[in-house]
C-alpha cells in the first residue's frame, strides 16, 4: 500500500494523467459489466470503488499535486468516480431485477409442506364456554365468585331452604363424605349445585352483591351418553334494593343475547325450587331455527327437537328465607339467581352428541376447540 | 302425575276441541310441567268388537299348544270378505289364537279383518297352522292398554254384550299428559288437583269431586285413638260390610287405574287406589275381621316390628308413626298398610284363607316430615308417602273415605254403616299478611290490587283488607305460607310471558381477581406450549397410591372418602391430579394418539388433622363469624394443582428433519412455564418422589414468608410405575400447588431498563464434577459476574472422560455484558467475566477449560 505523497512533486503523478483515470474507469465499468451475479459485482465493487481501488489511490495523490494542478486532477478523477459508481448502480439494479426474475424462482418452495412439529394444544371448550359466559357478566359489573367443592351441608341445603326434611333434599342425588373415623355423618356433601357460593357470596361481601359463580358439581348419576357423575354449572346472584323479575328476565335476554346473537329471547315458565320465590324454568329461543320448525315436519330441528326453544336451566327471584339465613334484610332487599349446566349448552352450542366426550379427556375432541370459544 | 284427558273433562268442561297439546301449553304456562302428551289409540283402527268364544279346538302337532275357535261376533261377523265394510252377515269368526286362558262361553274383544293396531299393525284373514284365522282375539299388550296383570287375553265381564264396539267399551283412545309435580304441589298429584289448574287457566269452573254429603261423625263408628295428634291430626273411618267376594273392578275402573300407570288388582285395592288418583288422598282398606280392637296412632316401640304389604319385615325406630291394634302395629302411617290386615280378593283365598267381605277404610291426614323421614328410614317411597310428603288437603280426608265407601256399595254390592269416626286435632285455617302491591314489587308490573285480588280468589283463597291483605290460603295448597308464594301465584296466572325484560345497573365491577386471572393464563400458556386440557373425575381407588409408589406414610395417602362412591373401587376423593391424568393418557394412548402432552388445573381434597362434623345451623339469621369458621374447619383443605404428563414425541419427526421424544426437561419446563404467569420464583433441585424416576426427578420449591417449601415435582416417571399402570416407556409427569404459587408470585413485573450501548459478549466453558447441579454453577457466574452481567445462558453441556477426567463434565456459558451509561471496553468485560469465573471456582469448584 502506497502512502499519500504529502510533498509538492513538480512532476506529474502518473496515476493522474488523464488517459490512466479514463483506463481506470472503464476497467472498473467493464469489470461491472462483466459480473453476472450479486456476488461478482460485490467483487468488483471492492475491486474498483473500494478503499485500495486504483481510482481511490489516485483519489489520494491529489494532494501530492501542486495547487494549480489540484483542481483539474479533482474534476477528473471525481468526474471518473461518479461514472463507476453510476455504473455500478446501474448493473446493480439490472442484477437484481434478474435475481427477483429468475433466483428467487429457483429458490421457491413448497409452500404447502405441514409444519406440525409440535401440535397445538387446546383447552377444554369446558372451560372455555364456562370463561365465556363469566365474561358477559364480568362486563356487566358483576365478579366471579368461588368456593369449596367439598361443602358444608349447611351451605349445600339447609341455608337454600332446603331443610333436613325437604323432599327436594332426598332428591338431589348426594355424595356424601365420610365423618371422622370412617364414619357416615359428616356434615360434608360433594357439593350438588354451585347454589352454596350463593351463601357464601352475601356472608362474604357487602351488599349490593351481583356474582357469576362458575364451578364442577357432583350427583350421583352412573355416566351414560347424558349423564356425567361430575358437572359443570353457573349459578348467577343479584341481591340489591328493588330487584324484580323484569330484572331476571333482562338479564336472562342479555346473556343469551350475547352468547347466541342479537334477535334472542328467553322464556320463562312456572316451577319450584326450594331457594327461590317464585321460581321458572328457563328457555332460549332455539338459535339454530329461531322456532321455525315447530308445527314445520318440512323443516324440522335437530337442536330444539322442533320444539322451537331450548330448556336451560333453573331461575327464580331469591326466596326471603335465604336472604335471611345470610343476614340479609329482605324487608329492604331482594334478589335473582339462576343457574345451568355447562355441558348441556356446549351439547346443543357446539353440536357435542354424547356426554362421555367431554368427560374422558380425548385429545381429538378438544383439540378443535383450541384457546377460547 | 298422569292425567288422562277425558278423567280431567269430567270435572272442567273443556273446549271440545281442545287437544291433549293444547292442554299442554295451558298448563305449562300456568306452571305445570307437562312433560309428555301421550296419544292412547292414534293409530288404532276397527272393526274391534265384543265377541263370545262359542267352540275351541286344540290343534295339535305345533310347538307351543293352538287352539281354532268360534267366536260370536254378533252383527260384525261374517264380514271378512268385505274388506273393512264393517257390517257383517252375522256368523261367527274362525279364529286362530295362541293363548290359553279362556274358556268356551268367555266374552274377548276380537279384532277383525280391515283393522289396524297400535303400532301400525294390520289385520287381515291369513293361513295359520293349516286354518284361516279371520282375525285375533286381543291381549291389553296388543291393544295398548298397559299391564292388566293377566298375561293373555282379555276376559271381558259375562255381563258384557257380543258385537259391542271395543274401541269405545274399553276407551282406548284417549290422551295422557304425563306432568312432572314439583316438591311443593302435592296437590297435583291428583286429577282434583290438576284439573284445578286447568279450571283457572281456562277461566272455567270446576266442578270439585271432593263435594260431597258426608254424614257427620258419631259415636258408633269403628273405634279409633290418636295418641299423637302432632303426627295425626285428622282420622277418618268408615267400614262396609257384606262386600261380594266375587266382584270385580269395571272396566271403566280398571281403564283409568292403567291409563295413570296403575295396576288392577282386586276391587277393594282398586277403589283405595282410584279415590287416591281422584282425590289425592291416600286410603287404606283393613279387613275388619283381621283387625283386633281399637285402631291407634302412635309412635313405635323401639324394638317393635311389622311386615309390611311388600313382604318386608321391618325393625321400628321409635320416630316412626304406626297404626296399631290390640295386637301391636298393623301399619306405617301414611307409607305402607302392614300384612296382617291385609285385605283378600277371591282369587287370594285359594289357600285357606277367607276373601275380604268387611272392610274399615281409613282416610287420614300424617305429618309431613314424619312421613318423609319414615319413608326415607325405610327406604320406602310408596304412592301415599310421595303425596303426605309434599302435601294433603287434610279437609278431603272425609269425602275421600265418602266416595270409597260409596264405590264399594256401588260395585262390590257392600252396605255402609251409619257409624262414622272423625278424630280431628283443632287447627286454625292458615293466613298470610301480604302488602296488596307486594307481587307488583317482586315482578316489576303494576298489576293492581284488584288483579292481585281476583288472581288469589281464584286459586281458592279468601281475601281480606285493602293496602294489607289477610290471605287464608286453601286447605289443599298447604305450599303458600310466605308473601312470595303468594305473589308467585299471581304473577304465573298473570303469565311469566308477559314479564317486562329491564336490566338492573350493577355497581362498577373490579373484573377477575388474581387467582382467578392465573388460572386462566395457566390454562393458556399450557395450551400455548402444545399441551391439551383433560379434566377428570376426582374419584380415586386407595390401591392407586400403591401403584403410584408412595411411601406407607406419604401425607397424599391420607384421603377423604365419600359415604356411597358409585364405584365401591374407587370411594375416596384425589390427592393429587395424576391418576385422573394418567388414566387420560393411557386412554388416548390406547386409542391410536401416542404422542401426547396433557394437563389439568382442579382441586384436591386433603382431609384436616382436626376434623370435625360440620353442623347445622340456624337459618333464621345471619350465622356467627365463629359458627362460619367452624363450619369450614370441618371440610377438608382443597388447593387448587396444576398437573402435565407427556409421552411419546414432544416435537414430530417430518420433512424438516427428526422428531424429539418428550423427556423430563419438557415436565420440568411446564413447572417454569406455570411459575412464570404466576411472576413467581420457583427453585429447582434434584429429588426424588413417589411416582417419579429416581434420578429424572425435580423437585419445585417457592419461598413462602422466607421458609423454603417444595410444591410439586417434575420429571421422568419410574419405569416400574408405568408398568404398573400400563403407561408408555418414558412417559413423564409435573405437579404443583398452584394456590401456593399464586401466594407467592407477583403479577406486576417491573420493567428493566432498556440499555442501547453495544452488548459485549464472553463466552466461558467451565469444567465441574458431574454431580454438580447446573443451577448452582450458574447462580454463581452471576453473582460473582455483578451489576453489568445482562444475560447468561448455557449453550452447551459436555462430557468426555479423556478430555475432562471421569466424573466431570463442562458447562458452557454465554455471558451478555451491557452498562447503561457507556460502551463497556474489552477490559471490563473481560474483568466481569474472570469475577464470575472466580466465584464459580470457590462455589462449586468449576475450573475453566483449558
Amino acid at each position: 500500500m502506497s502512502a499519500p505523497n504529502k510533498s509538492y512533486d513538480p512532476v506529474e503523478v502518473e496515476a493522474l494523467k488523464p488517459e490512466e483515470i479514463e483506463r481506470m474507469r472503464d476497467e472498473a465499468l467493464a469489470a461491472f459489466a462483466a459480473a453476472d451475479s450479486l456476488d461478482a459485482l460485490q467483487e468488483a465493487k471492492v475491486a474498483h470503488t473500494g478503499g485500495t481501488s486504483p481510482l481511490a489511490l489516485a483519489n489520494r495523490e491529489i494532494g501530492a499535486l501542486p495547487p494549480h494542478a489540484k483542481a483539474d486532477a479533482g474534476k477528473r478523477v471525481g468526474q471518473a468516480r461518479g461514472a463507476v459508481n453510476k455504473g455500478l448502480a446501474a448493473r446493480q439494479a439490472e442484477l437484481e431485477a434478474e435475481r427477483d426474475q429468475r433466483v428467487l424462482v429457483e429458490e421457491a418452495v413448497d409452500v404447502t409442506l405441514p409444519h406440525d412439529r409440535v401440535p397445538a394444544g387446546a383447552r377444554h371448550p369446558l372451560t372455555t364456554l364456562s370463561e365465556r359466559i363469566e365474561d358477559v357478566f364480568v362486563a356487566m359489573g358483576y365478579e366471579v365468585a368461588e368456593g369449596p367443592e367439598a361443602e358444608a351441608e349447611w351451605f349445600n341445603f339447609d341455608a337454600l331452604n332446603i331443610g333436613p326434611d325437604h323432599p327436594a333434599r332426598g332428591e338431589a342425588d348426594t355424595f356424601f363424605v365420610q365423618g371422622p373415623e370412617g364414619g357416615t355423618e359428616s356434615g360434608v356433601v360433594l357439593r350438588t349445585h354451585t347454589s352454596p357460593v350463593q351463601i357464601r357470596s352475601l356472608l362474604d361481601r357487602e351488599l349490593p352483591v351481583y356474582v357469576i359463580c362458575p364451578g364442577r358439581v357432583y350427583r350421583t348419576d352412573e355416566l351414560d351418553a347424558t349423564h356425567t357423575p361430575v358437572f359443570h354449572q353457573v349459578e348467577l346472584l343479584a341481591v340489591d334494593e328493588g330487584l324484580t323479575m323484569a330484572d331476571l328476565k333482562g338479564t336472562l335476554d342479555h346473556m343469551v343475547q350475547s352468547l347466541f346473537g342479537a334477535e334472542m329471547k328467553t322464556r320463562l315458565r312456572p316451577n319450584f325450587f326450594p331457594f327461590t320465590e317464585p321460581s321458572a324454568e328457563m328457555d332460549m329461543l332455539c338459535y339454530v331455527c329461531k322456532g321455525a320448525s315447530v308445527g314445520n315436519p318440512d323443516r324440522p330441528c335437530r337442536t330444539c327437537s322442533s320444539e322451537g326453544w331450548i330448556e336451560l336451566g333453573g331461575c327464580g327471584m331469591v326466596n326471603p328465607r335465604v336472604l335471611t339465613a345470610c343476614g340479609v334484610d329482605p324487608e329492604k332487599y331482594s334478589g335473582f339467581a339462576f343457574g345451568f349446566g355447562i355441558e348441556r349448552m356446549l351439547m346443543f352450542r357446539h353440536n357435542v352428541e354424547d356426554m362421555r366426550d367431554m368427560v374422558e379427556g380425548d385429545v381429538r375432541f378438544t383439540r378443535p376447540f383450541g384457546m377460547e370459544i | 302425575m298422569r292425567i288422562p284427558l277425558s278423567w280431567l273433562r269430567e270435572y272442567v268442561d273443556l273446549p271440545a276441541t281442545e287437544t291433549g297439546r293444547d292442554v299442554q301449553a295451558k298448563l305449562i304456562s300456568a306452571g305445570l310441567e307437562v312433560e309428555t302428551v301421550e296419544h292412547l289409540g292414534a293409530d288404532l283402527k276397527g272393526p274391534l268388537v265384543v265377541g263370545q268364544v262359542l267352540t275351541i279346538e286344540e290343534l295339535e302337532g305345533f310347538k307351543k299348544p293352538i287352539r281354532f275357535c268360534t267366536v260370536d261376533v254378533g252383527r260384525a261377523g261374517g264380514a271378512s270378505q268385505v274388506f273393512g265394510s264393517g257390517g257383517g252377515t252375522g256368523e261367527p269368526q274362525e279364529i286362530v289364537c295362541g293363548a290359553r286362558n279362556f274358556a268356551v262361553g268367555d266374552k274377548v274383544v276380537v279384532v277383525l279383518p280391515g283393522a289396524t293396531l297400535p303400532g301400525g299393525f294390520s289385520i287381515s284373514a291369513r293361513k295359520t297352522y293349516g286354518k284361516t284365522s279371520h282375525g285375533m282375539i286381543c291381549s291389553s299388550d296388543e291393544l295398548g292398554m298397559g299391564d292388566d296383570g293377566s298375561h293373555g287375553i282379555i276376559v271381558l265381564p259375562p255381563e258384557t254384550e257380543v258385537g259391542k264396539d271395543a274401541i269405545e267399551l274399553l276407551e282406548l283412545v284417549d290422551e295422557v299428559l304425563d306432568i312432572a309435580v314439583t316438591a311443593n304441589r302435592g296437590d297435583c298429584l291428583s286429577i282434583r288437583g290438576v284439573a284445578r289448574e286447568a279450571a283457572i287457566a281456562y277461566g272455567l269452573p270446576l266442578r270439585d269431586p271432593a263435594l260431597l254429603d258426608v254424614p257427620g261423625p258419631n259415636a258408633f263408628g269403628y273405634p279409633v285413638k290418636v295418641s299423637d295428634p302432632a303426627g295425626c291430626d285428622r282420622f277418618t273411618a268408615r267400614t262396609v260390610t257384606g262386600l261380594s267376594p266375587e266382584a270385580r273392578s269395571p272396566i271403566w275402573l280398571q281403564r283409568r287405574l292403567q291409563k295413570v300407570g296403575m295396576r288392577p288388582i282386586s276391587l277393594a285395592v282398586d277403589v283405595t287406589n282410584y279415590v287416591m288418583m281422584e282425590l289425592g288422598q291416600p286410603l287404606h282398606a283393613y279387613d275388619r275381621n283381621l283387625v283386633q280392637g281399637t285402631i291407634g296412632v302412635r309412635r313405635a316401640e323401639e324394638g317393635e316390628k311389622i311386615v309390611t304389604l311388600d313382604g318386608v319385615e321391618r325393625k321400628l325406630h321409635a320416630e316412626d308413626l304406626v297404626i296399631t291394634d290390640d295386637r301391636g302395629p298393623i301399619g306405617l302411617a301414611g307409607v305402607m298398610g302392614g300384612a296382617n290386615t291385609e285385605i283378600a280378593d277371591h282369587d287370594a283365598s285359594g289357600n285357606g284363607g277367607n276373601a275380604t267381605t268387611d272392610v274399615v277404610i281409613e282416610a287420614a291426614h300424617f305429618d309431613q316430615v314424619s312421613v318423609a323421614r319414615t319413608a326415607r328410614r325405610h327406604k320406602l317411597s310408596s304412592e301415599a308417602s310421595r303425596r303426605f310428603e309434599r302435601g294433603v288437603d287434610p279437609q278431603a280426608a272425609a269425602a275421600a273415605a265418602q266416595r270409597t265407601v260409596d264405590l264399594l256399595v256401588l260395585l262390590a254390592g257392600g252396605t255402609a254403616e251409619a257409624g262414622v269416626t272423625e278424630v280431628v286435632a283443632p287447627a286454625a285455617p292458615h293466613t298470610v299478611t301480604v302488602a296488596a302491591d307486594h307481587p307488583d314489587k317482586v315482578a316489576g308490573v303494576t298489576y293492581g290490587r284488584e288483579t292481585v285480588v281476583r288472581r288469589l280468589q281464584e286459586v281458592g283463597c279468601d281475601v281480606y283488607g285493602q293496602d294489607e291483605l289477610i290471605v287464608t290460603v286453601p286447605s289443599w295448597r298447604p305450599d303458600l305460607t310466605d308473601p312470595n308464594d303468594l305473589a308467585e301465584e299471581v304473577i304465573r296466572l298473570e303469565g311469566y310471558e308477559n314479564l317486562p325484560s329491564t336490566l338492573p345497573r350493577p355497581p362498577a365491577g373490579r373484573g377477575l381477581t388474581a387467582r382467578q386471572r392465573l388460572h386462566r393464563r395457566v390454562g393458556r400458556a399450557l395450551a400455548g406450549a402444545g399441551y391439551v386440557e383433560a379434566p377428570n373425575y376426582p374419584f380415586v381407588s386407595e390401591q392407586v397410591f400403591d401403584q403410584l409408589g408412595l411411601d406407607a406414610d406419604d401425607p397424599a395417602r391420607r384421603v377423604v372418602k365419600l359415604v356411597n362412591p358409585l364405584s365401591d373401587e374407587e370411594p375416596a376423593l384425589r390427592t393429587s391430579l395424576l391418576p385422573g391424568l394418567l388414566g387420560a393418557l393411557r386412554r388416548n394412548d390406547g386409542r391410536g394418539s401416542h404422542d401426547l402432552a396433557l394437563f389439568e388445573t382442579g382441586l384436591v381434597f386433603q382431609p384436616r388433622d382436626e376434623r370435625g362434623v360440620a353442623a347445622n345451623l340456624p337459618v333464621d339469621r345471619r350465622p356467627s363469624e365463629a359458627d362460619v369458621a367452624a363450619l369450614n374447619a370441618a371440610l377438608p383443605d382443597q388447593p387448587r394443582h396444576v398437573a402435565v404428563v407427556l409421552a411419546g414425541a414432544r416435537e414430530q419427526a417430518g420433512w424438516w428433519g427428526r422428531g424429539r421424544p418428550a423427556d423430563w426437561a419438557d415436565a420440568v419446563e411446564a413447572a417454569r412455564t406455570v411459575a412464570r404467569e404466576a411472576g413467581a420464583g420457583l427453585g429447582i433441585r434434584k429429588g426424588q418422589y413417589g411416582p417419579w424416576h429416581p434420578g429424572r426427578c425435580a423437585e419445585l420449591t417457592v419461598t413462602v414468608d422466607g421458609a423454603e417449601r417444595v410444591i410439586g415435582h417434575a420429571g421422568e416417571l419410574h419405569p416400574r410405575v408405568l408398568k404398573t399402570l400400563g403407561l408408555p416407556a418414558r412417559s413423564c409427569a409435573m405437579e404443583l400447588d398452584l394456590d401456593v404459587l399464586e401466594r407467592v408470585g407477583d403479577d406486576t413485573p417491573q420493567a428493566p431498563g432498556i440499555s442501547t450501548f453495544p452488548v459485549a459478549t464472553q463466552d466461558v466453558a467451565l469444567v465441574v464434577d458431574a454431580f454438580v447441579p447446573a443451577s448452582d454453577v450458574e447462580a454463581a457466574l452471576r453473582e460473582g459476574a455483578g451489576a453489568l452481567l445482562e444475560s447468561i445462558r448455557l449453550f452447551d453441556v459436555y462430557e468426555n472422560a479423556e478430555q475432562l477426567g471421569e466424573g466431570r463434565k463442562s458447562l458452557a456459558y454465554a455471558l451478555r455484558f451491557r452498562a447503561n451509561d457507556r460502551t463497556l471496553t474489552v477490559d471490563e468485560a473481560s474483568a466481569a467475566r474472570e469475577a464470575a469465573v472466580a466465584l464459580a471456582g470457590d462455589r462449586t469448584g468449576a475450573v475453566l477449560r483449558s
